[in-house]
């Protein structure tokens, strides 16, 4: 017989965290986002700055991985070509579900000054933008914020992530 | 004190939309025979081929040759005159004004310190014979000449588009193909990737630089007032900060009222 009644709900009345399985999921999911290693043009620079120990992208559980197998995150840096369209399309098909897209720069946006004849007007246009990034190229601070609006979102999604039925596929 | 205002001048927009007649003056051309190495060059050249015109414009001696002649040229100027580079090679479109491409040679002479360049008109289904036998840095230089014109080159080791995709319709740097792309061009990744009964689904390109809807949420986010792609608009004003209120599990929320703010560097 216990000598004394312990209150549970009580702080530290057990070392026990109560949570919910999605924000648990996806807690583990925000924190440790995974991108591909994956530059097109100038943009690549900056991500490659953010990257790099000044920004420290490292700090958000945010590592670079050579493979589409094992990224989570793909992020469109640079200009699209039409030309490189079917691959960027093969690589975001190559990455395991859940994944995200951040579309960086004016060009990855809405093919930005190359209105042309060889330039994707917009990634969106060929996969599921999740964050648009402004500039030209953006500041590795505005990458950052980016991710951490990413992580913010998929913090609110549920943890059976399901590719919603956006402008494509 | 203020300065006087003067009306600006568009200087770039000047000479093509007020006068319509307005030409360009033209660089100006000098005799051949002015220059001695370029004049001795042009002898040489003159004993074995037709020359049809020649003339110097800015330091440089400028050669119009016939285009079946353009190997054995090149291999005169490389072996006996000493231009040792083939420093750019591509075509101009004259295709709307006398139905013809012309073709230019740069070459430059480093033992001389002179440059010179061999042109040639060739019509638009003709085939111009490759000078990658003697320049090698043609090989590139004429595959892109057949990619973005469609000058048909004979005798290419490796004829084959070098920028553009293998499959693309058409030449693009040709005077009549449109900048933003022709039917093919403008569906190029939905057809490659989708298949053509897509087109419907994702709609055309959005070639308007300056468009802004405010209504579409798909393509435009109003700024302090961000919904969910696609939602519809809304007039409330959403907190922009990145850290959820109270924090989130382990991790707490950063407030500025309870950070230590430093006055100076201690």
């Amino acid at each position: 017989m216990a000598q004394h009644k312990i209150n549970y709900l009580q702080e530290a009345g057990l070392p026990v965290a109560l949570t919910t399985v999605d924000k648990l999921v996806q807690w583990g999911r925000s924190n440790s986002l995974w991108p591909l290693t994956y530059g097109l043009a100038c943009c690549a620079i900056e991500m490659m700055a953010t990257g790099a120990s000044r920004y420290d992208f490292d700090r958000f559980g945010t590592i670079f991985r050579a493979s589409p197998r094992q990224a989570d995150v793909i992020v469109i840096a640079g200009t699209l070509t039409k030309k490189h369209a079917p691959f960027m399309r093969r690589l975001y098909d190559q990455m395991a579900e859940p994944k995200w897209v951040i579309s960086m720069g004016s060009c990855a946006n809405t093919g930005g000054m190359f209105n042309t004849y060889a330039t994707v007007q917009g990634a969106d246009r060929i996969v599921p933008v999740d964050i648009y990034l402004p500039g030209c190229a953006p500041r590795p601070e505005t990458l950052q914020y980016a991710l951490m609006l990413l992580q913010k979102k998929i913090r609110t999604e549920s943890a059976s992530y399901k590719l919603q039925p956006k402008r494509l596929v | 004190m203020m300065r006087q205002y003067k009306e600006k001048e568009n200087v770039q927009k000047k000479p093509y939309y007020s006068d319509r007649f307005w030409v360009a003056p033209q660089v100006p051309k000098f005799d051949v025979q002015s220059d001695t190495v370029f004049a001795q060059d042009l002898a040489v050249l003159k004993e074995k081929f037709e020359i049809v015109d020649a003339y110097i414009q800015q330091g440089q001696m400028i050669v119009y040759i016939n285009s079946n002649d353009n190997v054995d040229v090149l291999t005169t100027l490389r072996d006996e005159l000493s231009y040792n580079f083939l420093s750019e090679h591509s075509a101009i479109d004259w295709l709307a004004k006398r139905g013809e491409f012309e073709i230019f040679y740069q070459m430059l002479s480093t033992g001389k310190r002179k440059r010179i360049r061999i042109k040639c008109f060739i019509k638009e289904r003709e085939t111009l014979k490759s000078v990658t036998g003697v320049y090698k840095s043609a090989d590139w230089a004429e595959r892109e000449m057949y990619d973005m014109f469609g000058v048909i080159i004979s005798g290419h080791h490796y004829m084959k588009r070098l920028l553009m995709p293998d499959d693309w319709y058409d030449h693009p740097l040709r005077k009549t193909y449109p900048l933003h792309g022709d039917e093919a061009a403008q569906w190029y990744e939905i057809d490659k990737i989708f298949g053509k009964e897509y087109r419907d689904i994702i709609g055309p390109e959005e070639r308007d630089a300056a468009r802004i809807d405010v209504d579409d949420t798909h393509r435009f986010s109003h700024i302090h007032h961000e919904v969910p792609f696609g939602a519809p608009v809304s007039h409330e004003k959403t907190a922009t900060d990145y850290q959820e209120e109270g924090g989130v599990f382990i991790v707490k929320k950063l407030k500025k009222e309870d950070a230590k703010i430093l006055k100076e560097r201690p």
